[in-house]
């Protein structure tokens, strides 16, 4: 069977039957269309690292694959920053090994890895124009000057800054300077780029924006990219695969709609989008069964109670406590039996909820029974 | 922000006040250089050039000079490798005692020179005196250097700080060793502290006169020293009064230097 590439954390004899079989299959799946037994690009193993008292990274073991858009999602101080600068080689970890394309790089400097970073600032050199920046690498390689030039016209024009050359770092927006520091980077045509929070800095549309080209340059020069980040929205946006980080751990590792879709622990439930929890208590109570449970908000149906509903077994009579519109959707929180609270959100396909849905509203939720997905503690 | 006129009345009249006060005197110097009593009586009787041809052709002003530039240049030079290479130990590495010895250093610019000078005396006289070691040109030198330190060591730890290790870590990033990062990188964004601090550590240094009085043997003579020695001799006092004249105009470029240098590097493209 193809190795389901999950944390070691992950203790399968928790989930229940129907989740492992339902999630092995889809990596399965997903796992064909990659090369699993190519060397990893980059491998960590029983990685931790403490300052001091605090452990920022407590036993972390992670592959990356050739050509991966790989993603390090978690809250601050949850050690996806550590980790991403003991690969680019700025931390060295306090115990734990980095294999760079297979080779043992756990004591090399930085500029000896074949590994180029885009920093949340992007550290440009105040000092140098656009050109000096991008060339900056090329020039310490001591790359001769007329490749010099060719690649430092195809890395311009590669992040769409052709005539920029001359102007200083503080001459540039924001955009423009996160996309001097991507080509700065990319020129060394690395193995690997790693990005920290590489949009973060920037307003919103403006970050959508970035991400599609990201995600386009990542496609062109086919190269890894591991990029760190909070916004669970912008991971999943991006990533073929991602790493949810919790205290210095990897709570699951896996693609992102199965992360998604299966989330392990009611961390990650939580943090990669939103869920309703039914905890043992009311799941006893309620459903009739044991264990603590998740379900997406957008795979809770939502009736008048009386009417007939017609996907999914389980069903909760509830009253709705709100409704509250938010453009594209619109989440009505229901008060459920036993002290559960559900939320559901409906699509505003066309335009208007259902009239007679509002505070106080007796109604029936329902969902498909794959959707209730168990979760460990 | 839009004062009420009184009040801006009010404060550019104190401005006035306090700019007076300072510069007036300075005034005061350059008028009397020029002025024909040799008593400087007030206002001036006459004009003449007479002191400034006679400062210009006075071996003793001269050599002066010489003695005080030359001090200030090596103690500026000490203070720079020194101050320099302490700023970036604290700034750059943490090792044990590091907030001991940024105390230690910066602590001599406090001190009052009275005390340096008694204690560098002391050492130099009755300590190393036996090794040979007579007071001369270089103990001045080594004086200054003390305090000199501090200056250059300030001014750099301040803008490693704020320059932060970001850049150095992209520079490593892309391939550069310690050696290509620091004089691609590092250097010059600490350039203009260096300048800035070499300006100061130089400027300190030529107008000391505490220190310089217990370090310095009977054989040398700094600017300082020979205004001090020549102040109330009726003869030199014209002289001396030139030479004041001529320091105070020259006062200027450190300043403005330091002003320039100091600034942000990103906008004075140093």
């Amino acid at each position: 069977m193809t190795e389901f590439r999950t944390s070691r954390r992950a203790k399968p004899s928790e989930s229940a039957p129907d989740g492992v079989d339902r999630a092995s299959r889809f990596s399965m799946a997903h796992a064909a269309e990659k090369t699993s037994d190519a060397t990893p690009q980059i491998s960590l193993r029983g990685l931790r690292k403490t300052f001091g008292a605090v452990t920022a990274v407590d036993g972390v073991d992670l592959d990356v694959y050739d050509g991966e858009f790989f993603a390090m999602l978690g809250p601050s101080g949850s050690g996806k920053t550590t980790v991403l600068r003991i690969i680019a080689g700025f931390e060295t970890p306090t115990s734990g090994s980095v294999f760079l394309d297979g080779a043992d790089a756990t004591g090399l400097p930085s500029y000896r890895r074949d590994v180029n970073t885009v920093f949340q600032d992007y550290a440009l050199f105040p000092h140098m124009t656009v050109a000096k920046n991008i060339e900056y690498g090329l020039v310490v390689d001591k790359v001769p000057k007329s490749e010099r030039v060719r690649r430092l016209g195809e890395a311009l024009e590669m992040v769409r800054l052709g005539g920029f050359g001359d102007r200083r770092p503080t001459q540039l927006s924001g955009g423009q300077r996160q996309r001097v520091a991507l080509a700065r980077a990319l020129v060394k045509r690395p193995k690997v780029l790693l990005l920290d929070e590489p949009l973060g800095a920037l307003d919103l549309k403006l970050r959508e924006q970035m991400q599609l080209e990201l995600k386009a340059i990542q496609r062109d020069v086919g190269i890894t990219f591991v990029f760190v980040t909070h916004d669970q929205d912008e991971a999943l946006t991006l990533c073929d695969r991602l790493a949810v980080f919790n205290d210095g751990r990897i709570e699951q590792l896996g693609p992102a709609q199965e992360v998604y879709e299966f989330p392990a622990t009611a961390f990650v439930a939580g943090f990669v989008g939103s869920s309703n929890f039914i905890g043992p208590h009311v799941a006893r109570e309620v459903l009739g069964i044991a264990g603590s449970f998740a379900v997406r908000p957008e795979k809770v149906a939502i009736m008048p109670r009386g009417k007939t509903v017609v996907i999914g077994a389980p069903r909760v009579d509830g009253v709705v406590r709100d409704v509250v519109y938010a453009g594209a959707v619109t989440r009505i929180i229901v008060d459920g039996p036993a002290g559960l609270t559900l939320s559901s959100t409906v699509l505003n396909t066309a335009g208007e909820l259902d009239v007679s849905i509002r505070r106080g509203t007796q109604v029936t939720l329902s969902w498909p029974a794959a959707a209730l997905r168990r979760i460990s503690d | 922000m839009k004062l009420p006129s009184a009040l801006r009345i009010t404060l550019y009249i104190w401005m006035g006040i306090g700019l007076a006060i300072l510069y007036i005197p300075l005034l005061l110097i350059v008028l009397n250089s020029f002025n024909s009593s040799r008593t400087f009586g007030f206002p001036p009787t006459g004009f003449t050039i007479e002191w400034w041809q006679r400062a210009v052709s006075s071996s003793g002003a001269l050599s002066a000079l010489g003695t005080s530039v030359l001090a200030g240049v090596c103690a500026m030079l000490i203070a720079l490798a020194l101050g320099t290479m302490a700023a970036f130990a604290v700034q750059r590495y943490t090792f044990f005692g590091r907030t001991t010895i940024s105390f230690l250093v910066v602590l001599p610019i406090t001190l009052p020179g009275i005390v340096t000078g008694i204690a560098l005396n002391a050492t130099f006289v009755q300590v190393l005196g036996p090794f040979g070691v007579a007071l001369g040109l270089a103990t001045v030198i080594i004086g200054h250097a003390t305090f000199c330190i501090v200056i250059v060591y300030n001014n750099v730890q301040a803008r490693l700080r704020r320059m932060g290790t970001s850049l150095e870590e992209a520079s490593s990033d892309l391939g550069a060793n310690g050696w290509q990062s620091f004089w691609r990188v590092t250097f010059p964004g600490v350039r203009g502290a260096l300048v800035a601090g070499a300006v100061l550590a130089f400027a300190l240094s030529f107008d000391e006169i505490v220190v310089t009085t217990f370090t310095a043997g009977p054989a040398i003579q700094t600017l300082p020293l020979w205004i001090f020695s020549n102040l109330f001799r009726p003869n030199q006092a014209p002289v001396v009064n030139v030479v004041a004249a001529v320091l105070a105009v020259a006062a200027v470029v450190p300043v403005w230097l330091a002003q320039r240098f100091s600034g942000d590097s990103t906008t004075s493209r140093v």
